[in-house]
């Protein structure tokens, strides 16, 4: 690939860009792929999604036979940039795009590429993920609704819940427990993309912390689910989520392009604290609130930082895995501090929440930290990352 | 955010950085450590002559004066490894000196100090004076004109390293105005000089009384540059000291893993009891937040002449801030860890926890680091 074919291509996804990124709508949008929970906000997105697709910005890297644009994952990171540059919404399609995608290019089938990767991309199928049960979130491996093979079908028994896009999935990847007599509770799971329009599967809306939806309970009752949706075989379902729970937690993020959450640009609070007063008084002269500004801008850069050093092979060999596993415990705590404390700056006007006329920012900062507990929970909670960091870069003994 | 600094890195900065690593970790085990601490000097004359040898403390002087004429960005990994092994020798007084004189010597100065100092002599600076003031202009010292050169009075503190140097840089008001002198450090009679007790017993500091002490007017560095040199050495310590302290932490985090994956009770392996896991990887990812600003703070160190942003500045004591925060905590935390065995002398919690308290106190705290950031950032 030549320079001057980069700097082409990344010219035009900066007009392109520039462009059609749509203001910002008069109802607000989700800060995370995981807060979608109105049809408008829904519509909003995935008409967002399809457009960058079909400019050729998603995707770009994906093979052409499956729908991809067959460039490189340079183009893709230009494009991607470009979409940051102009604050362009979240992709709404995250489950797909960056674990069920990258599940199936590196180990689905032919039939499953052809099937499903356009879709996603394109977001004409949204797809969604059954970890989490009601009674074995932690600890997944645990999972217990039932497929019992019939045929050339599955029948499914049992729930899901907490399932973000539950609502709007068409598909789910899901893990089930095919053998009741394994020897262990991990060797009995099966992973199996399913169809979410098939008799005997209904979801039910949750109702968040915010007031909002956001995720639904999923229930399965004799629901019948062709078997060509399994994914390895019947038994390697924990590898399988253990491979695409890595996706999860980062590894191929990038890879399809966009992203799927919104950063908290430091200035932002920085802007916030500036304008605010408590008492009278200019919050800046409290030294208090100074201090924790302080802090704040120090973590901030520290992550900056520690992202672009992960990428310095010479300055990350004592552990290597570290400043990769610690990313996401660092920033989603970081994201969670950082809006309780734009409340503190708002002195009695904390008090109001979105919508009220005297809110601050409309509630942003309320909403952002309600909200903020979605990543701090979702994807293995902040517990499980200091055991998982504790353990896998640190050597420490598993805790039981 | 680039105005808070950026990280990239040299390759004479990687090439150090492994050089000084194996170095330091074959010529400090922790038994010569504690072995040094018995001794007057605190140092291995034989490793710092080493040390000269492999041309270190010339990597940030000018080519010019005998140095290889790169900058405080590839210092940084050799101090950094030298707080991990906890090897202590005068080279951060030694660097100091060195900075102060490459900013603020006049060009005979840099001819024979910079020369000796590229070669392997070690310096020391006596900017501080009791109150433990941070600002280096805050002093009373004196030095007032006479026929047969200067005369010093007033008393300085924390001089590092001073029984080892060759030259020394001494602040002192001439008029009323601080200014600098760069002279032998054999001029000065011995019973001027006191060791102080000091909080991390693997360092050693002295304090000086410069009362009857008389210097020629040669010793004057130049006279413009003074705020700036005070400035760039106050800079260049709290780099130094992060790296230290950077590297201090890897240490102790290091140690205490060990210990958590060694010892059981209750029939199991400690470090299998969250209470102590999670603050611990607690305290692993603050080391790793320190080691990340301390390398944007060596790569922007950088930019630092001229001085033209604050960028270095701002990085800079981002870095000294978390690597404060950094090694207090991880070191704290490894003495309350090793149980009964973390109150006892032999553990080498103390030693980190010493070396933290000690570099805080020198050239500015996280606290007071902070206060200076939120006049640059806020
Ligand atoms: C916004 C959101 C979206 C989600 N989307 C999905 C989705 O799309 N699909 C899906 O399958 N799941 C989803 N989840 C579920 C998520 O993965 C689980 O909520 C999470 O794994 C925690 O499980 P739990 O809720 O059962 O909590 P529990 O496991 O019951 O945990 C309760 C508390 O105990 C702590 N804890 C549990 N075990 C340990 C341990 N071993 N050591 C220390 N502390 C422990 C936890 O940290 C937590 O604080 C989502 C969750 C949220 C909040
Ligand atoms: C100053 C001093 C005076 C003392 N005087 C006496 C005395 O007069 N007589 C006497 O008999 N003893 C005395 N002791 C001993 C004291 O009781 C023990 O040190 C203490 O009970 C801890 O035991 P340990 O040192 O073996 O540490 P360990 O039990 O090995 O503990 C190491 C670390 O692991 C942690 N830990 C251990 N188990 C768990 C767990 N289940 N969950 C979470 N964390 C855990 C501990 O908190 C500690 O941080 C004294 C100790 C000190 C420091």
């Amino acid at each position: 690939m030549s320079t001057a074919e980069l700097d082409d291509f990344a010219k035009e996804a900066d007009a392109w860009f520039a462009a059609n990124t749509p203001k910002t709508p008069d109802f607000m949008l989700p800060l995370t792929f995981m807060e979608v929970g109105t049809d408008q906000q829904f519509d909003f997105l995935r008409d967002w999604q399809r457009k960058v697709y079909e400019a050729g910005y998603l995707g770009a890297a994906w093979p052409k036979d499956y729908g991809g644009g067959g460039l490189t994952q340079a183009h893709q990171d230009i494009a991607t940039k470009a979409m940051r540059k102009y604050n362009g919404p979240i992709m709404l399609n995250a489950i797909g795009l960056n674990w069920t995608g990258p599940l199936l290019l590196d180990i689905g089938s032919e039939a499953h590429k052809k099937k499903y990767i356009k879709g996603i991309l394109s977001a004409e199928d949204i797809w969604c993920q059954g970890f989490s049960e009601p009674d074995n979130g932690s600890d997944l491996g645990n999972a217990q609704l039932r497929a019992v093979r019939d045929g050339d079908d599955y029948i499914l028994n049992g729930s899901k819940i907490w399932t973000t896009h539950g609502h709007y999935g068409k598909y789910m990847i899901l893990l089930a427990r095919t053998d009741m007599d394994a020897p262990n509770k991990y060797a009995g799971l099966s992973f199996i993309l399913t169809p979410m329009t098939v008799p005997g599967i209904e979801t039910r809306k949750i109702k968040k912390l915010t007031g909002e939806h956001g995720f639904t309970q999923t229930f399965f009752n004799d629901a019948r689910v062709p078997a060509d949706g399994l994914m390895g075989r019947e038994g390697e379902g924990w590898k399988i989520a253990m491979q695409t729970l890595e996706y999860e937690r980062g590894a191929r993020i990038g890879q399809a392009g966009g992203y799927v959450l919104t950063e908290i640009d430091p200035l932002e609070i920085l802007n916030l604290a500036r304008n605010s007063q408590r008492d009278g008084e200019d919050v800046l002269d409290d030294p208090v609130i100074a201090n924790h500004l302080v802090d704040f801008m120090i973590e901030n850069q520290a992550s900056a930082m520690g992202r672009k050093r992960s990428r310095i092979r010479g300055l990350t060999q004592d552990n290597p895995l570290g400043l990769m596993l610690m990313d996401k415990l660092v920033m989603t705590e970081y994201t969670r501090r950082i809006n309780q404390f734009a409340l503190g700056l708002q002195g009695g006007n904390a008090g109001y929440y979105v919508d009220d006329p005297n809110a601050v920012d409309n509630g942003y900062w309320h909403r952002g930290y309600l909200n903020a507990f979605s990543a701090t929970i979702g994807g293995g909670t902040s517990q499980i990352q200091r055991n998982i960091i504790g353990e896998h870069a640190l050597g420490l003994p598993k805790t039981r | 955010m680039s105005q808070f600094g950026d990280i990239g890195v040299t390759e004479a900065q990687l090439d150090l950085l492994t050089a000084a690593e194996r170095f330091c970790r074959e010529q400090s085990p922790m038994s010569s450590v504690r072995a040094l601490i018995e001794t007057d000097l605190g140092y291995d004359a034989d490793v710092w002559a080493e040390i000269g040898a492999l041309g270190w403390l010339a990597i940030a002087v000018p080519e010019d004066f005998g140095g290889v004429g790169l900058s405080m960005t590839e210092v940084v990994p050799v101090m950094e490894q030298m707080g991990r092994y906890m090897l202590h020798s005068p080279f951060f007084a030694t660097t100091l000196a060195a900075q102060a004189i490459v900013m603020g010597g006049t060009q005979a100065q840099k001819e024979t100090h910079l020369a000796a100092i590229a070669g392997g002599a070690a310096a020391t600076v006596a900017l501080s004076e009791a109150g433990g003031n941070w600002d280096l202009t805050a002093i009373s010292s004196t030095a007032l004109m006479t026929d047969s050169g200067y005369r010093l009075s007033g008393e300085k503190t924390f001089v590092q390293d001073l029984e080892a140097a060759r030259t020394i840089i001494i602040s002192a008001k001439v008029d009323g105005a601080v200014q600098l002198f760069c002279l032998d450090a054999d001029t000065i009679p011995a019973k001027a000089i006191r060791r102080e007790r000091i909080i991390d017993d693997i360092k050693r500091s002295y304090a000086l009384t410069l009362d009857g002490l008389v210097v020629p007017d040669t010793a004057l560095m130049d006279g413009g540059k003074v705020t700036q040199t005070l400035e760039h050495i106050h800079l260049v310590a709290n780099l130094l000291g992060a790296a230290e302290m950077t590297g201090a932490a890897q240490a102790t985090i290091d140690y205490t893993v060990d210990y958590l994956k060694t010892r059981k009770q209750f029939g199991k392996l400690i470090g299998s009891f969250q209470a102590l896991k999670h603050p611990t990887v607690d305290a692993y990812i603050d080391y790793e937040k320190s080691r990340s600003l301390l390398y944007a703070a060596a790569f922007s160190f950088g930019d630092q002449w001229p001085q033209n942003d604050k960028r270095s500045e701002i990085a800079t004591r981002m870095a000294k801030a978390q690597s404060d925060k950094a090694l207090s905590y991880a070191a704290d935390r490894s003495i309350q860890f090793h149980g009964g065995f973390g109150f006892t002398y032999d553990c080498d919690a103390q030693l980190y926890r010493r070396r933290a308290i000690f570099n805080a106190s020198q050239y500015g705290d996280a606290h007071y680091h902070k206060k200076k950031l939120a006049q640059l950032i806020l």
